[in-house]
């Protein structure tokens, strides 16, 4: 019987092959025996930003872009420096990280949870990257995050306002500079009652989705300690681009307040579409309707034009901050690019100075000397004034900006204006706090 | 016993969702027109139809840029945020006609759009006739599907290349912001059935629009041509007009039929690059739960659709069944197609050989 299958030539084919695939993932081995993934080992060192390019966050993503360049060329010792001379930490030296010239490889996340995944892991596995940075969703930052902690890089969040995202996602190789949900709630909560009363009744609609739950959950939370009613919180579908049939009811739900948390194009189309109405026109229970968007950022205000006007909401930061640190960063940023920067690329360019400060200080790569360089460090000049980033969850703490709609814009960036910068001691909370249990950081994974 | 005052209060409710209906399905029935013109005429499956209802509210944005072209002066007395002499920037219509007639110009700059899209759409459809879609009469529709879908993609990215992919804000004048408290006027109570005067403006145009359309088809000759090729192609041919020049023509009234639609629907939601394709999918339900090829079938799904999509949005619906308005489109359209396999005026023999 000469016909089997099994011939000698044919097994070690087969067994070569089956060796070879279960070889791949090399990310989850040491590249080398220095006991981390991707050490560097020449004269450079590569991070990866993951941004969306393309999709409808596009436009963040380029901002998120503009300002990692801007970090990159600061720590080769290229330019004004910009942050690097107002930061804390003198540890950064204008040479790189450690000695080695920074480089970087972009990803495109397109706000796709599966897409980011495959581009953060490409910049792993092909490019080396040493560390992931930037994003604009909590659905793609969670996603992400758990990425790195299994490949073993540091993973520096972007623009992600989800509680879980250092709550019940959180991981021992992620960090978020950003603020939260939560944080937002805290921080708005006595502006509004001073603005409108604590005698109010809030008609909330929520996007329905991880950051749209944390974000109403936060708010009706805090408007409610304060003395609000909440009459009603409808969940609205992520697809949606009319809000016309879930606005039409509000006036006459007997609500004086409509919480709109929504994010980029729901909040743009959700908020004309409220404008439109005549909503802040109208007097129920006897005082002014009025609108609130929890979260803002510059391009959605920009998208909804007029229609912000006198809309209170809250940001991580805004270049129209007078302190040092933002002004160096303002004028760096504009001076290169001719427009001043957003938050999103505020958050992205102070979390890849802090990784590479967090580096120089350990001296190491590392992913596990990094985490805990970072865990506990207590840092200022960036732009939010003292900042912690607290070894329980790995969030920053720091102030918090209450922002409203300009009333009389003079220029295309003069969109939103500063009410009140909250201060830190009011939006912090423990870290067991009911909306952020469930997780566990676990352990630093070094990947080797 | 339920108090009567929760009937009025219910009743409430179903006038503003129906009126909601009424706006939403407006948009989908001029959508759904236009594609149904394309369909029984030339026998294409418009894919791209979409990005030119998204084209033609990019018309209205850029009427809109136009308008606003503005002359810079540098106020040395204000600073820009680098802390360099702010910018000034001032319309030049503003500059030459003073700052009244020049605002109200830039403030009317979407009504206005809606001549200066119609040359524009119409020659958009005519080349993409012409062009292209000429090439795929005789293939299959999935050819046509493949390649009309393929340009739409195409489209959107050379409209993100040069407007971003951010919404681009354009606002209604300024007469019509606020709404109009419809209930009010039928007794009800103040504030208990509003609807912006906008939306009732779209109501109303799609209302000519339609009509205009189907008048042209009706009570023209150019009409009764297209009507019997629409009907038998060949046999037209035969009596020596040539269907294929009416076709064309047809087309490129098809398009400004979905340019129109997009230039009216700007001031509603800010226009963005993919916004073609958010309305792309819905008007093709719209289209067969209507029936393949019947206009008066396109139409009334359109303001069905529209309506049942609000009443789905209901919180006292949404407390029964959780997420029905992510769903209720699809749901109708598949128990009509199980009832009524034509749609709801289709007729036999279209789509069918």
């Amino acid at each position: 019987m000469s016909n089997s299958n099994f011939t000698r030539r044919g097994v070690l084919k087969t067994s070569a092959i089956a060796g070879a695939g279960l070889a791949l993932p090399t990310y989850l081995r040491a590249a080398s025996d220095s006991g981390f993934t991707n050490a560097p080992t020449g004269s450079t060192v590569t991070l990866g930003f993951n941004v969306p390019q393309t999709g409808p966050y596009a436009e963040e993503g380029l901002d998120e872009l503009r300002a990692q360049e801007l970090a990159v060329q600061h720590l080769n010792g290229e330019g004004d420096a910009g942050m690097m001379n107002t930061f804390s930490s003198k540890a950064l030296k204008g040479n790189g990280i450690l000695g080695k010239k920074v480089e970087f490889v972009t990803g495109d996340t397109q706000t796709k949870s599966d897409a980011a995944r495959a581009s953060a892991k490409s910049m792993i596995e092909k490019d080396g990257a040493v560390m992931i940075n930037g994003g604009s969703s909590s659905g793609v930052a969670v996603a992400v995050q758990g990425l790195c902690q299994e490949a073993g890089v540091i993973f520096m969040a972007g623009l992600t306002h989800s509680n879980d995202t250092t709550g019940k996602d959180k991981k021992a190789n992620g960090f978020r500079h950003f603020f939260n949900a939560y944080m937002s709630g805290a921080a708005l909560a006595p502006v509004l009652k001073n603005a409108y009363g604590s005698d109010r009744r809030a008609y909330h609609l929520t996007a329905d989705y991880t950051w749209g739950w944390t974000q109403q959950e936060s708010m009706q939370a805090a408007t409610e300690a304060m003395g609000w009613e909440t009459v009603n919180n409808v969940l609205t579908p992520l697809a949606s681009t009319d809000f016309s049939s879930y606005i039409a009811p509000v006036l006459n739900s007997g609500a004086d307040v409509l919480v709109l948390n929504h994010y980029g194009g729901n909040m743009v189309n959700s908020l004309t579409n409220a404008v439109q109405f005549g909503l802040q026109d109208k007097m129920v229970n006897g005082k002014q309707f009025e609108i609130v968007v929890p979260l803002y950022s510059e391009l959605m205000a920009a998208g909804a034009g007029a229609n912000v006007r006198g809309v209170i909401g809250s940001m991580n930061w805004n270049w129209q901050l007078q302190d040092e640190g933002s002004k160096a960063f303002v004028k760096s940023f504009g001076e290169k690019y001719g427009r001043p920067p957003s938050n999103s690329a505020h958050t992205c360019y102070v979390q890849t100075m802090l990784y590479a400060d967090a580096v120089e200080r350990a001296g190491t790569f590392n992913p596990c000397g990094v985490a805990e360089a970072l865990e506990g460090f207590e840092f200022d000049g960036l732009g939010n004034g003292p900042t912690l980033y607290r070894a329980d969850d790995h969030q920053c703490f720091k102030d918090v900006l209450v922002m409203k709609g300009t009333e009389n814009p003079t220029n295309e960036y003069d969109t939103l204006e500063i009410v009140e910068v909250t201060p830190r001691a009011q939006v912090e909370y423990a870290p067991d706090h009911p909306m952020f249990a469930g997780g566990e950081l676990g352990k630093c994974n070094p990947g080797a | 016993m339920i108090p009567v005052s929760h009937w009025v209060g219910t009743m409430d409710a179903i006038l503003l969702q129906v009126l909601n209906g009424l706006d939403k399905g407006s948009a989908y029935a001029l959508i759904a027109l236009g594609l149904t013109l394309i369909f029984g005429t030339l026998g294409v499956v418009n894919f791209a139809h979409g990005a030119l209802f998204m084209i033609g509210a990019f018309c209205a944005v850029t009427l809109q840029r136009i308008l606003t072209f503005s002359y810079v002066t540098l106020d040395e007395t204000q600073k820009d945020f680098l802390g360099n002499p702010l910018k000034v920037e001032t319309p030049y219509l503003e500059g030459w006609f003073g700052y009244d007639i020049g605002h109200a110009i830039i403030d009317w700059s979407v009504p206005l759009a809606i001549l200066f899209s119609i040359p524009i759409m119409v020659a958009i459809g005519f080349i993409m006739e012409r062009g292209l879609i000429k090439h795929f009469y005789n293939r299959p529709h999935a050819d046509q599907i493949l390649v009309t879908f393929g340009l739409a993609i195409v489209l959107q990215e050379v409209i993100k290349y040069f407007y971003g992919a951010n919404p681009i804000p354009t606002p209604a004048p300024d007469m019509f912001r606020g709404s109009l408290d419809f209930g009010a006027m039928l007794g009800l109570e103040p504030n208990a059935v509003i609807y912006p005067y906008w939306r009732l403006v779209y109501f109303g145009f799609s209302a000519i629009i339609i009509g205009a359309v189907f008048a042209f088809l009706q009570f023209t000759t150019f009409g009764m041509v297209v009507r019997a090729g629409m009907a038998d192609r060949e046999t037209v041919g035969l009596l020596g007009i040539n269907i294929d020049k009416r076709f064309t023509i047809m087309f490129g009234i098809a398009a400004a039929v979905a340019g129109l639609a997009g230039v009216m629907y700007a001031p509603i939601n800010s226009p963005n690059y993919h916004m073609g394709m958010d309305f792309l999918v819905l008007s093709f339900v719209v289209v067969v739960v209507g029936g393949m090829g019947s206009l008066p079938g396109a139409v009334l799904a359109g303001f069905l659709l529209g309506i049942l999509e609000s009443f789905a949005s209901m919180n006292e619906i949404k407390a029964i069944l959780p997420g029905i308005d992510q769903i209720i489109i699809y749901l109708v359209a598949i128990i009509i197609l199980l009832t009524r396999p034509r749609g709801l005026m289709g007729r036999k023999g279209v789509m069918e050989d």
